[in-house]
């Protein structure tokens, strides 16, 4: 009997994506293990592997073959006594079967569950946990909730020292609040799969607008282009924000940066975005109510500061986020970010690591940029957009003076945060970016 | 004077050096090695390689005079020569064999003592003319038997050894002093012995093996001495006084000073790192005793430079070398590495009976803090055991009681230096007692003790 490899789900929210290439050719022979093609899902990259072993017959879906359907078949492998001759007359048994009833059914049951702890969350998206049996039973002493806890491992293992690091960092979060906001929102922006076109109608949306057909290129939308567009419009249009802007004298910093530097062990060099990061989990931890999230069941009030940093990627923006950056100290920090951007540009982030977060993060300073405004990343209560900083004439003690300035604007979600609750958490953040010395404490 | 120009130059070709230096090639670096004398440095020529050869002679000899045990006949002899023979082809050839290695993977090998001077962005090596300049330098001169001169404690070409001399042979000494019984010690006792030698140990601290659980300690020196072997702990070499045709030890003890002759001394009290002569101290290497100070991912705090292995802190075993170098210089090409836990380095002991142990003691984990719950097995309830004629031993398991983690294994007996890394990978892993009871030892096997030690902890034993 002919094997079926079908498109996996690559994380729970995944519906279809693209097929973006295979990696190996009609009539080679794979074996358990072997990377047989990429998919690029929502926001991710990732690798298709092969479970069973035989000789592949056909590829179904060519590659570069966009919304792919999860669960529809997209090769054929034959087993080793089997020869081509069986695929004459076959027909493809799940692939038949229009994938929406499956997918409607799997949708239904979901609202009728509600995800009421992460771990049900994992094992709704059969995520495997990797953690050593010390570090399981450690943690399930610990009451701490592994999905809280990032690994140091190979390839991201739990060990024992990170449950014993999680247990002096505090109790950990039994809820994430983050993840019931997003959900179904993201669920929604895969269900529309144009995104932007309802506004025009269809593919004659510029000729519509007066633009002549054939003066431009029209290029196909990755998926990460998709969901930050449709993801984006929905902050637009659903959250009432407003922008809080303040100057940072920012010299203290820098030479702090400098003799940090100075001293760190070989292969760590903290960059004034890692301390801008724990500037901000400092103050999140300082003004905790800021540190929030709408929901209409009530306002989520995170107990950590899991902060989101916006990176720049090939045909997109990706924003990796710094778990429990409250409790990170700068070096820890500046690795994490390190190996988070390295792989976000290689889009080999799981989703974990960039699903979720508290608050984010946006930097253009090494753009020259001076000041700019962000749109709130749903669920998070506010976003800061960090400027360029550049030498700028003050007045101190009444006399003109030369000192670093950066502009910073703090986006608020007013629903959670308002005008006197961002402006208390932006001078906290302001105190601890202009003399860094408290950051250390 | 000319120069050469290599992102990785690693100086001393031991098992750390020459590992170091094919990593390094793996991750693409062209790397240059350095060897004073001959490629695999002492592990290979003077050390772990040549003493195995030697201690397998004595194990087949020992067996040949029990074959009437096994219901066999057997004549027995020996020729020292042809042993110590053996011994030094076996070490030319796997020299030979890192010569391969290093062609293989395209490493210069340099022949010749290095020197350094200061540079950047690493500091500059200079052997005989040339002049080597690197981006990193990895400094893995490893170490040599530590002596003690002023006491005349040192060779003397003539009565007095240390391991290079008492791995070469001209004759059996009748009589045979080693001063010190940790690992090198009692393994040329352990082979002096089995050719007929009358061994005398003697030990500063009141066990042999000191770094060994306690037990094991005290279950060797009980073998040892049914073996007819002389064992003096507490006690120290005053004075020598080597005379016409034998050595005069003053042996001081508790109870007194006491005079004996010898036909031969080894020294095993130790080794020294070799720091000297290469411009480290102007460079401004942090030596500490012999011994150069570096963090957990071997910088030295000197830009460019590393040290790794014996040069440095211990354990000095050849296998943590190996791995200090890996981790160095994986770290410094920007990869993720995680520094070496000590903790984690299992320690072998090749005498007869031999000796393996990974993680804390019995006491070291007491002192630890930890509650802890401990497994013993005796090798005479284990049938594989009994069958090859080796029913003297014992596997025992330190548990904490809390968590079930395996904080140590240490084991006495046959083939136990062959044991050792399954409860290694267990620790590795991170397995508590829970796995290692559910998995499925093969039978009949030596191995079925470990499964068993970790039984006996949780009062599970089955074969006692």
């Amino acid at each position: 009997m002919p094997i079926e490899i079908l498109m996996p789900a690559l994380s729970p929210t995944m519906e279809e994506g693209t097929l973006s290439k295979w990696l190996i050719s009609e009539g080679d022979i794979v074996s358990s293990g072997d990377v047989l093609a990429e998919i690029e899902t929502d926001k991710a990259t990732m690798e298709i592997e092969a479970v069973e072993e035989g000789k592949l017959a056909k590829i179904l879906i060519p590659e570069g073959t966009e919304g792919v359907m999860v669960n529809a078949p997209i090769a054929i492998l034959l087993e080793d006594d089997e020869d081509d001759s069986v695929l004459t007359n076959y027909k493809s048994g799940s692939a038949l079967t229009p994938p929406n009833s499956q997918e409607a059914k799997q949708s239904k049951s979901e609202t009728v569950a509600p995800l009421t702890t992460p771990e049900k969350v994992q094992e709704n998206n059969g995520d495997r946990i990797k953690v050593s049996p010390l570090a399981k039973r450690l943690a399930a002493e610990a009451g701490l909730d592994l999905t809280t806890v990032s690994g140091t491992g190979p390839q991201g293992r739990i060990v024992k020292a990170d449950i014993v690091k999680a247990k002096l960092s505090g109790p950990a979060t039994t809820e994430e609040p983050s993840g019931l906001v997003r959900e179904p929102r993201e669920r929604q922006a895969l269900d529309t799969r144009e995104v932007g076109m309802p506004l025009g109608g269809g593919a004659d949306y510029l000729t519509k607008l007066g633009v002549e057909p054939g003066s431009y290129d029209l290029l196909p939308m990755n998926n990460i282009q998709k969901v930050v567009a449709k993801r984006l419009l929905d902050s637009h249009i659903n959250v009432p924000d407003f922008p809080l802007v303040v100057d940072c004298e920012i010299d203290k910093l820098l030479a702090m940066r400098k003799e940090l530097n100075g001293q760190t062990p070989e292969g760590i060099r903290i960059s004034v975005n890692d301390m801008l990061i724990r500037a901000c989990a400092l103050a999140l931890k300082h003004v905790p109510e800021a540190n929030a999230s709408y929901t209409p069941d009530g306002i989520a009030i995170h107990k950590n500061a899991d902060v989101a940093v916006a990176v720049a990627i090939e045909g997109g923006l990706i924003t990796p986020i710094v778990r429990q950056a409250q409790n990170k100290g700068l070096s820890t920090i500046s690795a994490e970010m390190d190996d988070l951007i390295i792989r976000a540009k290689d889009r080999k982030l799981k989703p974990l690591e960039f699903q979720g977060g508290t608050f984010s993060m946006s930097n253009l300073g090494m753009m020259g940029i001076r000041e700019f405004g962000s749109i709130i990343n749903e669920p998070h209560g506010m976003i800061l957009s960090v400027g360029a900083g550049t030498p700028r004439a003050v007045v101190k003690d009444g006399a003109l003076a030369v000192a670093t300035l950066m502009t910073v604007s703090l986006t608020c979600d007013h629903r959670v945060v308002d005008g006197a609750l961002g402006a208390k958490w932006l001078q906290h953040f302001k105190r601890y970016v202009e003399q860094p010395i408290t950051m250390m404490l | 004077m000319t120069s050469q120009k290599f992102d990785v130059v690693v100086i001393g070709s031991g098992p750390g050096g020459y590992v170091t230096a094919i990593r390094a090639a793996q991750l693409g670096y062209k790397t240059a090695i350095i060897e004073k004398e001959a490629l695999g440095g002492v592990c290979l020529n003077w050390g772990c390689i040549p003493t195995k050869a030697l201690l397998r002679s004595a194990e087949v000899y020992t067996q040949m005079q029990h074959a009437a045990n096994y219901g066999l006949t057997a004549q027995t002899g020996f020729d020292l020569s042809a042993i110590v023979k053996r011994s030094r082809d076996i070490a030319a050839q796997m020299s030979k064999g890192i010569s391969f290695l290093m062609k293989k993977h395209k490493i210069t090998v340099v022949e010749g003592f290095a020197t350094l001077t200061p540079g950047k962005p690493a500091p500059r090596v200079h052997v005989s003319n040339v002049t080597y300049e690197a981006k990193h330098v990895i400094l893995a001169s490893g170490a040599r038997a530590r002596t003690i001169p002023q006491a005349g404690l040192a060779p003397d070409g003539k009565y007095i050894w240390t391991a290079k001399e008492a791995m070469i042979p001209e004759d059996l000494p009748g009589k045979l002093l080693v001063i010190g019984s940790g690992a090198i010690g009692m393994e040329f006792a352990s082979f002096y012995d089995a050719f007929g030698t009358d061994v005398t140990v003697v030990e500063m601290v009141d066990r042999i093996l000191p770094a060994e659980d306690a037990e094991v300690s005290a279950f060797a020196q009980k073998a040892f001495k049914k073996r007819g072997m002389k064992i003096l702990t507490g006690t120290q070499v005053k004075s020598v006084k080597p005379g016409a045709t034998n050595i005069a030890a003053v042996l001081k003890s508790s109870t007194g000073e006491v005079s004996e002759t010898f036909d031969r001394i080894i020294l095993a009290i130790g080794i020294v790192g070799n720091v000297e002569n290469m411009g480290l101290e102007t460079l401004g290497v942090k030596i500490d005793r012999n011994h150069i100070d570096v963090d957990n991912y071997s910088f030295t705090g000197v830009p460019g430079l590393y040290a790794i292995g014996d040069v440095t802190t211990p354990p000095w075993l050849a296998h943590k070398a190996s791995h200090e170098g890996i981790i160095c210089i994986e770290k410094i090409a920007g990869l993720n590495p995680h520094p070496l836990d000590a903790n984690a380095i299992p320690g072998c002991t090749y005498c007869h009976p031999q000796i393996a142990s990974v993680g804390y003691t019995e006491a070291e984990a007491k002192s630890a803090g930890h509650d802890i719950r401990v497994g013993k097995f005796p090798f005479i309830g284990n049938g594989k055991a009994v069958a090859l004629g080796e029913a003297d031993g014992l596997i025992k398991t330190v548990f904490d009681k809390k968590t079930g983690e395996l904080l140590g294994a240490h084991m006495i007996g046959a083939e136990v230096t062959e044991l050792i890394q399954g409860y290694t990978i267990a620790r590795q892993l991170e397995t508590t007692e829970a796995e290692l009871i559910e998995t499925v030892f093969p039978h009949p096997t030596l191995s079925e003790m470990m499964h068993e030690a970790v039984l006996a902890a949780y009062d599970r034993a089955l074969h006692i």
